[in-house]
This record gives C-alpha cells, structure tokens and sequence, in this order.
C-alpha cells in the first residue's frame, strides 16, 4: 500500500552506479591521459541534454525523468568505452544513436530492449572502425609523452589528424593478440613484446578498477551477484577449456578476464537491469551465455573484444529466457515454463 | 532459537513498535455511545435482532448471523438501542453500512453473560455453539468466524495448531500486550481450540522482536497443566512472517496448495487475541464486545495498547491516547504494508481493528509519484511467494490479464513488500488488486452469459421435445387410419430407414451428452464449487433434447412400419 518510504529509489540507484565508476575512470585516465575525462563528460552531458530533447518533444515533463539520471549513466558509460580523446562528433553520433534510439524511441527508461550504451558502442564500431580502434598507448596523465590538456581538447575539437596519432595510438592487448602472426606460437608472440611497455599492466588496472566499483555494487546490493559471477566465470572457464586445449595458440584466463572489457562489462554493462534477465536462474543463463559468447568472438570474430556484441546479441534473447526461467511460486508442484497457451483454452473450457 | 524454515523474499522495513510497546496494556474508557456495523466478519451482515428504543444489557445478542459464514453481535455497553441506520464503517470502500448505535451514560455497565462452561468437560458441539453465540471472529484482521474455523476439522484431519503470534507488520503492537498481558490465557485457548479441531500439537509462531512476550509464554508454558505438546518457536524477524502461509512454511517447511487452504495440509492457525475471545466466551460465558489495540503513530502524546469496547469512536480512543491533530497527516487502520488509509476519525473501533496509526507526515509521508519500472527485481527479491512482480505489474498495466493469470496473480498475498522495496515507487499491489478484480469481474460475465444462454437452449430443447412428441402421436394416428397408402410409397419407406439410422447416431450423441451433464453435476455438488443451478439447467437441456430424439425415432419407426 506504499506508505513507508522505499529503502533506495530508482534516481538514487543511478546515482551508486554513477560513484561505482569513478574508480574505474580515475584508473582510465591515470593511465591513458585527459582523452578520457573529455570522454566521460562530454558523453555524460549529450545524454542528459539529447533526452532533455527528446522529452519536450515527446512533451514530457523534465524533472522527474533528469532527475532519475539513468541518460547520465548511460553518457559515462559510453564515454568510458570510447577511445580516449575521441572526437566530439563520434560522441555525438555514439549518444545519438544511444540515448534517442535505442531507449527514448523504445518509450524511454525501462522500456528499452537493448542496453543503450552498447546500442551506441557497436554502432560506432562498425561504422567508424578506424577511430574506433586508435587506443592510445598507455602515457598516462603527466608521463614523457603524454597529451597535454590543451593537446587532448583540441584533438577532442579539432578533425582527427590520423598519421599524428599513429604515433601515439597503440594497440589493446586482445587486438595485438588477435593480429599476431598466424605461425607464432603465443610464447614467440609475448617474447616479441608486441606492446609498448606498460599497456598490459594499464588494461590490468583499469580492469581491478572496475572490479573495485563493481563490489561496491555487489557490497550495496545494487546489483546482485549473478550476472558478474556468471559472466566471469563462463569467460574464464572456456577461456580456460580453450588454453588447456592448445596452449600455443591460445592465450590464458587471466589474459582474457583482465586484458579487455569482460570485468567493466560484467559489471556496469551486462547488469543494467532494463535489458538484462529479471529472475535469478535466468540471470545465470543470461550472463554465462554472454562469457561464451565474448569467448567466441574473441576467438573466431572479426573484432578483438565482443563485450559489445555478446551483450546486445544476448538482449535478444531476454524475453526468451525470462519465459523460460521463472521461479517456482509458492504452492506450486512445479516451475511454470514458457507461456502456454493451452493452459488458456483449458480455463475457458473449465468456465 | 529453535530451527526455522525459510520462505524466498521478505523484508525488513523500519519496525516502529517501540512507540507502542513501551507502557502496560490499559483499559480504554467506558464510551458513552457505540456504533456497531452489522457486518464486522466475512460473509453476510448479521440481522437486527432489537428494534429503537429497546434498552440493552453489555453482551446482549442484538444481531443474529445470517447464512453460514457470519457471526452474531453483541451489544458492547449498557444503554439504549438509539438508531439502526446507515452510517460510515472503517472499509477500504470508505462506505456507508448498516449500524447498531446504543447510547449508555458512560458509567453503568451491567452484564449478560452466558453460562461458564468447562470446555475440558462440555460436549465439542456445546463448544463449538458457545463460539457461535459468543460472536468470535478472528482478530488478526480477518474476520473470519472462528466457529466455522473450529469445524474444519470435520472435513479435514488437522494435525497442528499454530498459534500466529509473529506479528510481523510494522507498529503494531497488539498481539505482543495480549501474550505479555494474557500468555496463560491465550496458550489453554490454544488447547481449547485444538480439542475442537483435533489438532495433536500445538506451535506458538513468535518473531524474535517480542523478548517480553517469548518471556511471558516461557513461564506460562512452564506453569500449565494440559497434556498437549506446546512449542514455542521464535523466528527471526522478517516481513511478512506473519502471513498464515509464510508462518506455516517456516514452522513446518510445509506449502498451502496454490488456491487452497492450511486445512489442506493439515494446519490451522490463530491470532493469540481470537484465542483469548474464545476462551472468555467458554470460560466466562463472555461474548466478544471488546478488543485490544493498538494505537500508535507520531501524532499521538501517549501510543500505546488499549482494551477498548467496539463500536467506541475512533477519535475518542486517539483523543484519549493524546491525539495531536495539527500533526496528523494520515490515519491508517492496520500496519502500514496491508492496512488501509480512513478518510474520517468519526468510525466506529470494530472486530478487526488491530491498530490504529495516527501518523505524521514526517513519518508516513504522501506517495512519491510513480516512475517507469527499471527491471531491477528487488521485488521479486522481495516476493514471499516467488512470484515475477514486475512481469505482473506489466500484463496488469497492460490488461493482459490472461498472461497475469499464467504467472499466478491470485497466489499474490498483496503483503506490500514489493511496493515497499520498489525504487520506482510503484504501487505494486494496487495494480494486481485492480487486475484481479478485473478478472472476477469477467469470470462474472462470461457465468452470466453463459446460465442466459443455457436457459435459451433448456426453452427450446423443450419445444423441440414438445412438438417431437406431437408428431411422434400424428404419425401413429396417421399410421392407424392409413396403413395402405403408407405401404405403397416405398420411397417414402427407404427414407424413413435412413432417417432412424441418423436418428440412432443422435440418440447415442444425446445420451453420451446426458451422462458428461450428470458426471459435471456431480463433481461440482460434491467439491462445493461453480455454478450448480448452471450445471442443472445443462442437465435438464441434455433430458429433453435426448427425449426429443426418442420422439422423433418413434415417429420415424411408426411411419416406417
């Protein structure tokens, strides 16, 4: 009958997930420089004005739907994905495609199939997949050859000068895997030291930075344990299969939980509870489908990470999944699965 | 702490019992003037048994029960029978309903009261005839007559008693005054209410919150003399554990069937205050004409638990707990997940006012508005039962209700404990309250268009019999006055061959059709559910139709012959 106040509401559930990231983009930008900072904001700010937008459009009030701050989440989020120092205009095209797309023309907060984010994320991959890929080698914010302030802003404004930054980008750890050489055996491939130095200990942590949001997620009950477990577990049990299979050709767990996005996905990205699976069973199923999938798409994709990919393929297959999996109520012999139709046509021959 | 069971979900809201708990149990004053609803259980208003002007004694029978699941009412002071007229009652509706107001001079309180009985002694339908006459309801909020409650056991093998002492809502504080103050008196009620089911054992479900209660049961059960084994169990804390099928699952590790009953699986449960009433109404010959409550909330100088009269004034009983109405912002009878809000203080105390909460509006502040449901799932963490809320929430909003039913809406117990943990501030239960009142309202319907159609097809499966019949006797008329002419036409002969062999397929159709009517009749007479008078009309429908067909194959055979 609603009369004791909720013990959190929906815009302060928003408001710890938006906390919970600040370790993850303090380690980002310590250790990839300004680029991200401009990212993270910039981002966060096209999402609560382009919902803003879409909302004196639809003519809906402002406040309550600002206030719930899920575009800003959605903004850092993003932004946090992005290459540092991305331009504004891929930002721009990112946010569009994320927060009018794929949440307010689905009938905003709540109603969206797919996480807006990643909707953003893989749309930009694969139309711009040159900008998309140019990471920068980890310089850090004051490091020998590190972009100023001003430098990252202006590469932020300015046209994306592609041979200059050939010199600074570098490749992720999982996209210099993917592309070694098909005869080198992994050893040969690490021995070669394929990586400017210091880029595979930056993805480490920046990934135990994420992890550090993450618990306090876990710590706060803002999400529960299901999909982050499922997910890392799922990756890191095949990544494992696959390692224990063919050593030589195949990098280890550890490699694949901490060298790209899997820990920032399976705990910001996979648990946005809009697009995720709502039972606790399907969650599992939810989220280890998505640790395969990445595991796949790392292996035999075009694309060195497929956090993305896995995790809009897998919103798919939500509806599906919630059918399939819901709990047994109460009173009940059994779990009731799937909708049936049938049941229907015996209760109208009942009446 | 002894071994408890678990139920998924539940919840721990902010208790607010020490407002109310804190000083003894006290007698409310005597009121001057009561108003008493005819309809203070489930089941049917109880029927005027005085007229105005009668003057009355306490405990007098004015209203009679009406129909099987009803209960008698008493008049609760001594005084004038003043008016018998509608007036506001406390309901959700926030309706009007017939009541019996008595006028008193605040002071004189003599007694009618039934004989004493012995109930180790009397005869279990001497028993279970005192509870009819003493009008004891059940008083966690139920309303359910106890005396019915006490006959399950003639359809249904009861094995345990539960005494539902966990009190799990928020504020009040009722129950735990009752076993402080009475623990001796509602345990032999217990007893006496076992005897009359033939429960072999009894628990006491208690949440851990109530140390002074658990206390006063301890020494009480210590100092008691029946031969039945009691236990007392203590849970912990956790909402909603009082709810008779939560409290069974954790004592017992035992489920009610989905649309059954505890009677089902062996189990009946009390609220310690109804076992109390029934005890005084054996023991003392004392019919229910008070009851003890809660009055609490912020708005009030001295909360506490009050012995109160029914049919008192509300606004009396809160004035004299030391109501401050320029703090009151919303009075709510009951605790604040299942009770209701009251529009008026001018309501009469009735049988199932376990609480009143004077509220500020600090601390029950106006709904937030409702936003858009994230998918979160704190309410299907929170569910008792295991239900998907938000997938209810969606097909209610969406009037699919048919999809609602497939996920178990009517197994929902409306505890509130997804409203209460729902960040969107979505008030869940509302929701699933209108979709099921939706489908009863349809399930209505269709039984109506149904029986209207039925009584068509009975109209004219008897004129069909009718003029079969009459045409059955032309044809034998016809036959006796012209049998040559008839023997002449053979064509007319083959015809009426292959007419009695379509007419013998239909008269095996009607016949099968007979026996399913009778077969669904019986089912129905003997599980005690859906439409008998519908299923009688079927039956005399299949009766003429199958006799129309006999007609018609006489017919037939008279002008084929």
């Amino acid at each position: 009958m609603k009369r004791l106040a909720p013990p959190r509401s929906t815009g302060q559930v928003m408001a710890w997930v938006l906390i919970a990231t600040l370790p993850g983009i303090a380690a980002l930008t310590w250790h990839f420089g300004w680029g991200v900072l401009t990212n993270v904001l910039f981002a966060a700010a096209l999402g609560a004005s382009l919902e803003a937008l879409v909302l004196k459009l639809r003519r809906r009030s402002l406040k309550p739907t600002l206030q719930d701050s899920s575009a800003l989440v959605t903004g850092v989020l993003l932004g946090a994905s992005l290459p540092p120092g991305s331009s504004w205009w891929l930002i721009l095209v990112g946010m569009v495609a994320a927060i009018i797309v794929a949440k307010q023309l689905y009938g905003g907060l709540g109603q969206n199939p797919f996480n807006p984010a990643m909707v953003g994320y893989a749309l930009l991959l694969i139309s711009f997949p040159v900008q998309m890929t140019q990471w920068l080698a980890p310089q850090g914010l004051f490091g020998p050859e590190a972009l100023s302030l001003g430098d990252s802003l202006m590469r932020f404004l300015g046209p994306t000068d592609v041979d200059h930054l050939d010199a600074i980008s570098g490749a992720t750890p999982l996209d210099a895997f993917k592309h070694k050489p098909e005869a080198w055996l992994a050893s040969e491939f690490w021995a070669s030291q394929p990586l400017p130095q210091g880029t595979s200990s930056a993805w480490q942590a920046v990934a135990l930075a994420w992890l550090v949001g993450g618990a306090m997620l876990l710590y706060l009950r803002i999400i529960s344990w299901h999909i982050p477990v499922a997910l890392l577990g799922s990756l890191g049990l095949f990544a494992t299969l696959a390692y224990a299979v063919d050593p030589s050709q195949h990098a280890g767990p550890s490699f694949h939980l901490l060298g790209g996005a899997a820990i920032f996905g399976a705990f910001f990205i996979a648990t946005d509870p809009v697009s995720a699976a709502t039972s606790r069973k399907g969650k599992l199923y939810y989220a280890a489908a998505i640790g395969l999938l990445i595991m796949l798409m790392r292996e035999f994709g075009a694309y060195p990470d497929g956090v993305a990919f896995a995790v809009l393929l897998m919103n798919f297959a939500v509806p599906f999944i919630d059918y399939y999996t819901r709990p047994r109520t109460l009173g009940h012999a059994r779990p009731a699965r799937g909708i049936k139709v049938k049941q229907l046509d015996d209760r109208e021959e009942r009446q | 702490m002894a071994k408890a069971f678990d139920f998924p979900g539940g919840v721990h809201p902010p208790q607010h019992k020490t407002l109310s708990n804190q000083t003894p149990l006290i007698q409310a004053p005597l009121p001057r003037r009561v108003v008493l609803p005819l309809a203070q259980h489930i089941g049917q208003p109880a029927q005027p048994w005085v007229k105005v002007g009668d003057m009355v004694k306490t405990g007098q029978v004015i209203a009679s029960a009406v129909g099987l699941i009803s209960a008698d009412l008493h008049a609760s002071i001594t005084g004038e029978v003043v008016a018998i007229e509608e007036r506001p009652v406390p309901h959700p509706s926030q309706g009007m309903a017939p009541c019996i107001i008595i006028e008193g001079d605040g002071v004189t309180d003599e007694w009618e009261t039934l004989s004493p009985l012995d109930w180790h002694q009397s005869s279990r339908d001497d028993l279970i005839e005192r509870l009819a006459r003493s009008g004891v309801v059940g008083l966690g909020g139920a309303g359910f007559p106890t005396q019915i409650k006490a006959r399950v056991g003639e359809h249904h093998v009861i094995e345990t008693l539960i005494v539902n002492a966990a009190e799990c809502e928020p504020y009040i504080t009722a129950d735990d005054l009752t076993l402080r103050t009475y623990a001796g008196d509602v345990l032999e009620g217990a007893e006496l209410l076992a005897r009359l089911c033939g429960a072999e054992r009894i628990l006491v479900g208690i949440e851990d919150n109530k140390p002074a209660a658990i206390e006063a049961l301890e020494v009480a059960l210590a100092d008691r003399r029946g031969d039945l084994p009691i236990e007392l169990k203590v849970i912990a804390t956790r909402y909603p554990s009082g709810g008779e099928k939560q409290l069974i699952k954790r004592l017992l590790d035992r489920e009610v069937p989905s649309g059954g009953l505890p009677a089902d699986i062996g189990v009946l449960c009390h609220n310690p205050g109804t076992l109390l009433a029934a005890l005084r109404a054996v023991r003392e010959g004392r019919p229910l004409v008070s009851r003890i409550t809660t009055l609490t909330g912020e708005a009030l100088a001295r909360p506490g638990n009050v012995e109160a009269r029914l049919g008192t004034s509300m606004a009396e009983l809160l004035t004299f707990a030391g109501l401050d109405t320029t703090q009151l912002s919303r009075l709510i009878m009951g605790g604040p997940m299942m009770g209701f809000e009251l529009a008026s203080l001018d309501l009469p105390l009735v049988k199932a006012t376990n609480c009143l909460i004077a509220a500020s509006a600090r601390e029950l502040p106006p709904p937030t508005p409702e936003q858009p449901c994230i998918r979160c799932g704190a309410c299907e963490a929170a569910c008792p039962v295991a239900l998907l809320p938000q997938q209810l929430y969606w097909f209610a909003k969406a009037r699919e209700h048919d999809k609602a039913e497939l996920f178990h809406l009517f197994d929902c117990i409306e505890c509130g404990a997804c409203d209460y943990v729902c960040p969107s501030h979505i008030p869940l239960v509302q929701y699933y309250r209108a979709a099921k009142g939706a489908i009863r309202a349809q399930i209505l319907e269709t039984r109506r268009a149904e029986h209207a159609r039925h009584r068509f097809e009975l109209r004219q499966a008897r004129l069909e019999r009718e003029a079969q019949e009459k045409a059955a006797k032309r044809a034998a008329r016809a036959k006796a006055t012209s049998r040559i002419a008839k023997q002449s036409d053979k064509n007319e002969t083959a015809s009426g061959l292959e007419d009695i062999k379509t007419l013998r397929i239909a008269q095996a159709a009607a016949k099968a059709a007979l026996r399913k009517a009778e077969k669904a009749l019986a089912r129905a007479g003997e599980s005690g559910d859906g439409n008998l008078e519908d299923l009688e009309i079927q039956l005399a429908t299949a009766r003429e139709n199958l006799q129309a067909i006999q007609a018609r194959m006489e017919a037939a055979r008279e002008s084929a012959s």
